[in-house]
Protein backbone atom coordinates (compact mmCIF):
# COMPACT_ATOMS: atom_id res chain seq x y z
CA UNK A 1 0.00 0.00 0.00
CA UNK A 2 1.13 3.81 -0.62
CA UNK A 3 0.31 5.47 2.73
CA UNK A 4 1.14 9.19 3.31
CA UNK A 5 2.20 10.46 6.92
CA UNK A 6 1.66 14.06 7.53
CA UNK A 7 4.07 15.61 10.54
CA UNK A 8 6.46 13.85 12.44
CA UNK A 9 6.20 13.00 15.89
CA UNK A 10 6.97 10.27 18.19
CA UNK A 11 3.81 8.40 16.58
CA UNK A 12 4.99 8.87 12.99
CA UNK A 13 8.75 7.21 13.89
CA UNK A 14 7.18 4.20 15.10
CA UNK A 15 4.43 3.88 12.60
CA UNK A 16 6.72 4.34 9.89
CA UNK A 17 8.93 1.48 11.62
CA UNK A 18 6.00 -0.85 11.16
CA UNK A 19 4.73 0.00 8.34
CA UNK A 20 7.61 -0.21 6.46
CA UNK A 21 8.77 -3.32 8.24
CA UNK A 22 5.36 -4.30 6.59
CA UNK A 23 6.33 -3.74 3.29
CA UNK A 24 4.07 -0.62 2.38
CA UNK A 25 5.46 2.18 0.65
CA UNK A 26 6.25 5.37 2.67
CA UNK A 27 5.57 9.01 1.93
CA UNK A 28 6.83 11.61 5.15
CA UNK A 29 5.86 14.93 5.08
CA UNK A 30 7.23 17.60 7.65
CA UNK A 31 7.88 21.08 8.44
CA UNK A 32 10.56 21.20 10.85
CA UNK A 33 14.02 20.55 8.65
CA UNK A 34 15.78 18.84 11.62
CA UNK A 35 13.17 16.26 12.57
CA UNK A 36 13.15 15.64 8.48
CA UNK A 37 16.87 14.32 8.73
CA UNK A 38 16.18 12.40 11.49
CA UNK A 39 13.49 10.69 9.44
CA UNK A 40 15.18 10.07 6.20
CA UNK A 41 18.21 8.44 8.49
CA UNK A 42 16.33 6.32 10.11
CA UNK A 43 13.81 5.12 7.42
CA UNK A 44 13.43 3.49 3.99
CA UNK A 45 10.67 6.14 3.00
CA UNK A 46 10.54 9.34 1.04
CA UNK A 47 10.67 12.01 3.02
CA UNK A 48 9.68 15.82 1.86
CA UNK A 49 10.23 18.99 3.96
CA UNK A 50 7.26 21.33 3.84
CA UNK A 51 3.78 22.48 4.91
CA UNK A 52 1.53 19.27 4.08
CA UNK A 53 -1.29 21.37 4.56
CA UNK A 54 -0.69 23.05 1.02
CA UNK A 55 -2.00 21.42 -2.20
CA UNK A 56 0.67 21.74 -4.49
CA UNK A 57 3.23 20.15 -1.61
CA UNK A 58 0.95 17.29 -1.93
CA UNK A 59 0.03 16.82 -5.77
CA UNK A 60 3.95 17.01 -5.58
CA UNK A 61 4.54 14.01 -3.52
CA UNK A 62 2.18 12.11 -5.48
CA UNK A 63 -1.25 12.35 -3.42
CA UNK A 64 -3.23 11.11 -6.24
CA UNK A 65 -1.49 7.69 -6.00
CA UNK A 66 -2.17 7.38 -1.91
CA UNK A 67 -4.17 4.48 -0.79
CA UNK A 68 -3.87 5.47 3.16
CA UNK A 69 -2.93 8.84 4.64
CA UNK A 70 -2.45 9.60 8.22
CA UNK A 71 -2.58 13.30 9.64
CA UNK A 72 -0.47 13.31 12.85
CA UNK A 73 0.31 16.79 13.34
CA UNK A 74 0.07 18.43 16.53
CA UNK A 75 -2.43 21.22 15.40
CA UNK A 76 -5.87 19.77 14.92
CA UNK A 77 -6.80 22.57 12.59
CA UNK A 78 -3.59 21.07 10.12
CA UNK A 79 -5.26 17.86 10.66
CA UNK A 80 -8.29 18.15 9.71
CA UNK A 81 -7.46 20.35 6.69
CA UNK A 82 -5.39 17.77 5.43
CA UNK A 83 -7.75 14.82 5.69
CA UNK A 84 -10.70 17.18 3.84
CA UNK A 85 -8.09 18.32 0.99
CA UNK A 86 -6.62 14.77 0.37
CA UNK A 87 -10.55 12.91 0.61
CA UNK A 88 -12.04 15.61 -0.75
CA UNK A 89 -9.63 17.40 -3.74
CA UNK A 90 -7.58 14.17 -4.74
CA UNK A 91 -9.85 11.16 -3.73
CA UNK A 92 -7.78 9.64 -1.34
CA UNK A 93 -10.12 6.13 -0.85
CA UNK A 94 -8.94 6.45 2.82
CA UNK A 95 -7.81 8.89 5.52
CA UNK A 96 -7.21 9.26 9.12
CA UNK A 97 -6.78 12.23 11.77
CA UNK A 98 -5.32 12.34 15.19
CA UNK A 99 -7.23 14.95 17.24
CA UNK A 100 -5.35 16.27 19.84
CA UNK A 101 -7.98 17.87 21.92
CA UNK A 102 -10.79 14.42 22.47
CA UNK A 103 -13.35 17.25 22.17
CA UNK A 104 -12.65 17.59 18.52
CA UNK A 105 -13.52 13.99 17.47
CA UNK A 106 -17.00 14.39 17.33
CA UNK A 107 -16.68 17.71 15.21
CA UNK A 108 -13.98 16.07 12.55
CA UNK A 109 -16.73 13.14 11.99
CA UNK A 110 -19.39 15.45 11.79
CA UNK A 111 -16.91 17.77 9.15
CA UNK A 112 -16.46 14.04 6.82
CA UNK A 113 -13.49 12.55 8.40
CA UNK A 114 -13.63 8.68 7.84
CA UNK A 115 -11.32 7.79 11.10
CA UNK A 116 -10.50 9.90 14.16
CA UNK A 117 -8.42 8.82 16.80
CA UNK A 118 -7.75 10.46 19.94
CA UNK A 119 -4.89 8.93 21.90
CA UNK A 120 -5.76 11.00 25.16
CA UNK A 121 -9.19 10.02 25.04
CA UNK A 122 -8.01 6.17 24.28
CA UNK A 123 -5.18 6.46 27.48
CA UNK A 124 -7.90 8.02 29.47
CA UNK A 125 -10.17 5.23 28.82
CA UNK A 126 -7.64 2.36 29.53
CA UNK A 127 -6.84 4.35 33.10
CA UNK A 128 -10.15 4.85 34.12
CA UNK A 129 -11.32 1.32 32.83
CA UNK A 130 -7.91 -0.30 34.60
CA UNK A 131 -7.93 1.65 37.52
CA UNK A 132 -11.73 0.67 38.85
CA UNK A 133 -12.42 -2.65 36.93
CA UNK A 134 -8.68 -4.72 38.17
CA UNK A 135 -11.38 -7.49 38.38
CA UNK A 136 -11.83 -7.41 34.41
CA UNK A 137 -9.05 -9.57 33.51
CA UNK A 138 -9.20 -9.03 29.30
CA UNK A 139 -10.52 -5.93 27.89
CA UNK A 140 -10.81 -4.76 24.82
CA UNK A 141 -12.68 -1.73 22.71
CA UNK A 142 -13.86 -2.39 19.41
CA UNK A 143 -14.94 -0.19 16.66
CA UNK A 144 -12.55 3.12 18.43
CA UNK A 145 -14.05 2.17 21.58
CA UNK A 146 -17.57 1.83 20.70
CA UNK A 147 -18.17 -1.43 22.46
CA UNK A 148 -16.44 -3.26 24.84
CA UNK A 149 -15.31 -6.75 24.95
CA UNK A 150 -14.42 -8.24 28.52
CA UNK A 151 -13.78 -11.17 30.61
CA UNK A 152 -14.31 -11.69 34.20
CA UNK A 153 -14.03 -14.48 36.10
CA UNK A 154 -17.01 -15.07 38.96
CA UNK A 155 -15.82 -15.52 42.56
CA UNK A 156 -17.15 -17.48 45.60
CA UNK A 157 -19.56 -14.18 46.79
CA UNK A 158 -20.45 -12.90 43.47
CA UNK A 159 -24.37 -12.29 43.82
CA UNK A 160 -24.93 -14.02 40.21
CA UNK A 161 -23.33 -17.42 41.50
CA UNK A 162 -25.99 -19.93 41.51
CA UNK A 163 -28.27 -17.68 39.54
CA UNK A 164 -29.52 -18.82 35.81
CA UNK A 165 -28.73 -16.23 33.12
CA UNK A 166 -32.69 -14.83 33.40
CA UNK A 167 -32.26 -14.68 36.58
CA UNK A 168 -29.26 -12.62 37.26
CA UNK A 169 -30.70 -9.86 34.76
CA UNK A 170 -27.91 -8.32 33.30
CA UNK A 171 -28.71 -4.67 31.76
CA UNK A 172 -30.35 -4.58 28.37
CA UNK A 173 -26.89 -2.87 26.89
CA UNK A 174 -24.93 -5.88 27.76
CA UNK A 175 -24.90 -9.71 26.44
CA UNK A 176 -22.83 -12.66 27.77
CA UNK A 177 -21.84 -13.99 24.82
CA UNK A 178 -19.61 -17.25 26.10
CA UNK A 179 -19.00 -18.46 28.84
CA UNK A 180 -15.55 -20.36 29.74
CA UNK A 181 -15.74 -23.25 32.25
CA UNK A 182 -12.54 -25.43 32.28
CA UNK A 183 -12.08 -26.66 29.56
CA UNK A 184 -15.61 -26.08 27.69
CA UNK A 185 -16.94 -23.13 26.16
CA UNK A 186 -20.66 -22.39 26.58
CA UNK A 187 -23.14 -20.06 24.25
CA UNK A 188 -25.26 -19.58 27.78
CA UNK A 189 -29.28 -19.05 27.08
CA UNK A 190 -31.60 -18.24 29.75
CA UNK A 191 -31.47 -21.46 31.43
CA UNK A 192 -27.77 -21.50 32.05
CA UNK A 193 -26.61 -21.81 35.37
CA UNK A 194 -23.64 -19.56 36.18
CA UNK A 195 -20.81 -21.03 38.83
CA UNK A 196 -17.74 -20.13 40.74
CA UNK A 197 -14.51 -19.94 38.39
CA UNK A 198 -16.68 -19.51 34.82
CA UNK A 199 -15.20 -17.03 32.90
CA UNK A 200 -17.56 -14.73 31.53
CA UNK A 201 -16.71 -12.86 27.68
CA UNK A 202 -19.23 -9.69 27.75
CA UNK A 203 -20.15 -7.79 25.27
CA UNK A 204 -21.57 -4.47 26.24
CA UNK A 205 -21.76 -0.32 25.70
CA UNK A 206 -18.63 1.26 27.41
CA UNK A 207 -21.11 3.50 29.80
CA UNK A 208 -22.68 0.03 30.89
CA UNK A 209 -19.31 -1.49 31.96
CA UNK A 210 -19.75 -0.28 35.71
CA UNK A 211 -23.54 -1.64 35.76
CA UNK A 212 -22.50 -4.81 34.37
CA UNK A 213 -19.80 -5.41 37.14
CA UNK A 214 -22.23 -4.09 39.74
CA UNK A 215 -24.77 -6.71 38.45
CA UNK A 216 -22.12 -9.60 38.93
CA UNK A 217 -20.42 -8.86 41.88
CA UNK A 218 -23.66 -7.20 43.86
CA UNK A 219 -21.06 -3.73 44.61
CA UNK A 220 -18.96 -1.34 42.48
CA UNK A 221 -15.80 -2.93 41.97
CA UNK B 1 -26.87 45.83 9.49
CA UNK B 2 -28.37 46.74 12.92
CA UNK B 3 -28.90 44.48 16.32
CA UNK B 4 -26.97 41.68 14.69
CA UNK B 5 -25.13 38.97 17.04
CA UNK B 6 -21.28 38.79 15.98
CA UNK B 7 -18.35 36.61 16.67
CA UNK B 8 -15.09 37.79 16.03
CA UNK B 9 -12.43 34.93 16.06
CA UNK B 10 -8.72 36.57 16.15
CA UNK B 11 -7.66 39.97 17.97
CA UNK B 12 -5.03 40.86 15.04
CA UNK B 13 -5.11 43.91 13.26
CA UNK B 14 -8.12 42.81 10.86
CA UNK B 15 -10.24 41.33 13.89
CA UNK B 16 -9.75 44.73 15.88
CA UNK B 17 -10.64 46.86 12.97
CA UNK B 18 -13.48 44.95 12.17
CA UNK B 19 -14.39 45.22 15.48
CA UNK B 20 -14.29 48.92 15.37
CA UNK B 21 -16.33 48.74 12.30
CA UNK B 22 -18.87 46.58 13.99
CA UNK B 23 -19.25 48.36 16.92
CA UNK B 24 -20.38 51.63 15.05
CA UNK B 25 -23.43 49.70 14.02
CA UNK B 26 -24.43 49.23 17.50
CA UNK B 27 -24.58 45.30 16.93
CA UNK B 28 -23.45 42.96 19.90
CA UNK B 29 -20.08 41.79 20.12
CA UNK B 30 -17.87 39.11 21.32
CA UNK B 31 -13.90 38.81 20.44
CA UNK B 32 -12.28 36.17 21.34
CA UNK B 33 -8.34 35.39 21.20
CA UNK B 34 -6.28 33.00 23.12
CA UNK B 35 -3.36 36.03 23.99
CA UNK B 36 -5.18 38.48 26.61
CA UNK B 37 -2.78 41.05 25.97
CA UNK B 38 -4.48 41.02 21.97
CA UNK B 39 -7.07 42.60 23.67
CA UNK B 40 -5.22 45.58 23.68
CA UNK B 41 -5.71 46.66 19.69
CA UNK B 42 -9.46 46.62 20.96
CA UNK B 43 -10.21 50.62 19.97
CA UNK B 44 -11.54 52.51 22.94
CA UNK B 45 -15.02 52.73 21.86
CA UNK B 46 -14.94 48.94 21.64
CA UNK B 47 -18.05 48.00 24.46
CA UNK B 48 -18.43 44.06 23.31
CA UNK B 49 -17.41 41.10 25.73
CA UNK B 50 -13.56 39.70 25.67
CA UNK B 51 -12.92 35.64 25.70
CA UNK B 52 -9.65 34.37 26.31
CA UNK B 53 -9.34 31.15 24.79
CA UNK B 54 -8.14 28.80 22.12
CA UNK B 55 -11.34 28.51 19.56
CA UNK B 56 -10.36 26.30 18.37
CA UNK B 57 -11.55 24.18 21.26
CA UNK B 58 -15.50 23.72 20.93
CA UNK B 59 -16.23 24.70 24.94
CA UNK B 60 -14.79 28.28 23.79
CA UNK B 61 -17.32 28.66 21.13
CA UNK B 62 -20.34 27.51 23.33
CA UNK B 63 -19.19 29.88 25.64
CA UNK B 64 -19.41 32.75 23.27
CA UNK B 65 -23.22 31.59 22.95
CA UNK B 66 -22.24 30.79 18.81
CA UNK B 67 -25.81 29.11 18.68
CA UNK B 68 -27.58 32.38 19.44
CA UNK B 69 -25.12 34.22 16.61
CA UNK B 70 -25.93 35.78 13.95
CA UNK B 71 -22.57 36.23 12.07
CA UNK B 72 -19.10 34.41 13.00
CA UNK B 73 -15.89 35.86 11.61
CA UNK B 74 -12.37 34.02 11.87
CA UNK B 75 -9.45 36.33 11.45
CA UNK B 76 -7.05 34.12 12.93
CA UNK B 77 -3.60 34.71 11.39
CA UNK B 78 -3.43 30.62 10.81
CA UNK B 79 -5.48 29.75 7.75
CA UNK B 80 -6.15 26.33 8.72
CA UNK B 81 -7.40 27.40 11.82
CA UNK B 82 -9.89 29.50 10.21
CA UNK B 83 -10.72 27.19 8.33
CA UNK B 84 -11.59 24.99 11.14
CA UNK B 85 -13.96 27.67 13.28
CA UNK B 86 -15.81 28.84 10.05
CA UNK B 87 -16.66 24.71 9.53
CA UNK B 88 -17.91 24.15 13.24
CA UNK B 89 -19.71 27.50 13.18
CA UNK B 90 -21.57 26.75 9.36
CA UNK B 91 -21.78 23.27 9.57
CA UNK B 92 -22.56 21.95 13.10
CA UNK B 93 -23.93 25.26 14.76
CA UNK B 94 -25.70 26.70 11.19
CA UNK B 95 -24.50 30.17 12.65
CA UNK B 96 -26.14 32.07 9.07
CA UNK B 97 -23.54 34.13 8.48
CA UNK B 98 -19.44 32.66 8.53
CA UNK B 99 -16.78 34.91 7.28
CA UNK B 100 -13.08 34.00 7.34
CA UNK B 101 -9.69 35.49 6.21
CA UNK B 102 -7.66 33.77 4.57
CA UNK B 103 -3.54 34.14 2.94
CA UNK B 104 -3.41 31.42 0.88
CA UNK B 105 -6.68 30.65 -1.70
CA UNK B 106 -5.50 27.16 -2.60
CA UNK B 107 -7.59 25.66 -0.17
CA UNK B 108 -10.66 27.17 -0.93
CA UNK B 109 -12.28 23.80 -2.27
CA UNK B 110 -12.77 21.92 1.08
CA UNK B 111 -15.34 24.42 2.08
CA UNK B 112 -16.56 24.82 -1.59
CA UNK B 113 -20.83 25.14 -1.49
CA UNK B 114 -21.04 25.59 2.13
CA UNK B 115 -22.20 28.86 1.88
CA UNK B 116 -18.82 30.55 3.66
CA UNK B 117 -17.95 33.91 2.46
CA UNK B 118 -13.91 33.72 1.87
CA UNK B 119 -11.87 37.07 1.77
CA UNK B 120 -8.86 36.39 0.71
CA UNK B 121 -6.65 39.47 1.47
CA UNK B 122 -3.42 38.09 -0.81
CA UNK B 123 -5.96 38.30 -3.79
CA UNK B 124 -7.77 41.70 -2.78
CA UNK B 125 -4.11 43.58 -2.23
CA UNK B 126 -2.97 42.35 -5.58
CA UNK B 127 -6.30 43.55 -7.13
CA UNK B 128 -5.47 46.56 -5.65
CA UNK B 129 -1.73 46.78 -6.58
CA UNK B 130 -2.97 46.04 -10.22
CA UNK B 131 -5.40 48.69 -10.19
CA UNK B 132 -3.26 51.42 -8.94
CA UNK B 133 -0.67 50.40 -11.90
CA UNK B 134 -3.03 50.53 -14.88
CA UNK B 135 -4.28 53.85 -13.70
CA UNK B 136 -0.87 55.16 -12.90
CA UNK B 137 -0.29 53.98 -16.84
CA UNK B 138 -2.33 56.21 -18.20
CA UNK B 139 -0.91 59.14 -16.51
CA UNK B 140 1.23 61.14 -18.62
CA UNK B 141 4.03 62.12 -16.84
CA UNK B 142 5.38 65.86 -17.72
Amino acid sequence: MNIFMVGGGHQTHFLAKSMISKGHDLTLIEENSEICARLARDHQALVIQGDGTRPYLLQDAGITRCDLLLALTSKDPDNLVICQLTSKVYGVPKSLALVNDPANRLTFQKLGVQTVVSTVEMITDLIEQRLFLDDISNLSPIEEGKVSLMEIELKVDDRVVGNTVQEASFPAQSNIGCVLRGQEAIIPGGATRLEVGDRLIIICLPKYQSEVLKTIRGRLT
Amino acid sequence: MKDKYIIIVGCGRLGAHVAKMFTRSRNSLVMIDKDATAFSRLSEEYSGFTIEADAVEQDTLLRAKIDQADVLVATTDDDNTNIMIAQVAREIHHVPEVMLRIYDPSRAKIYEGTGITTICTTLLAAEAFGQALSSQEGVTLP
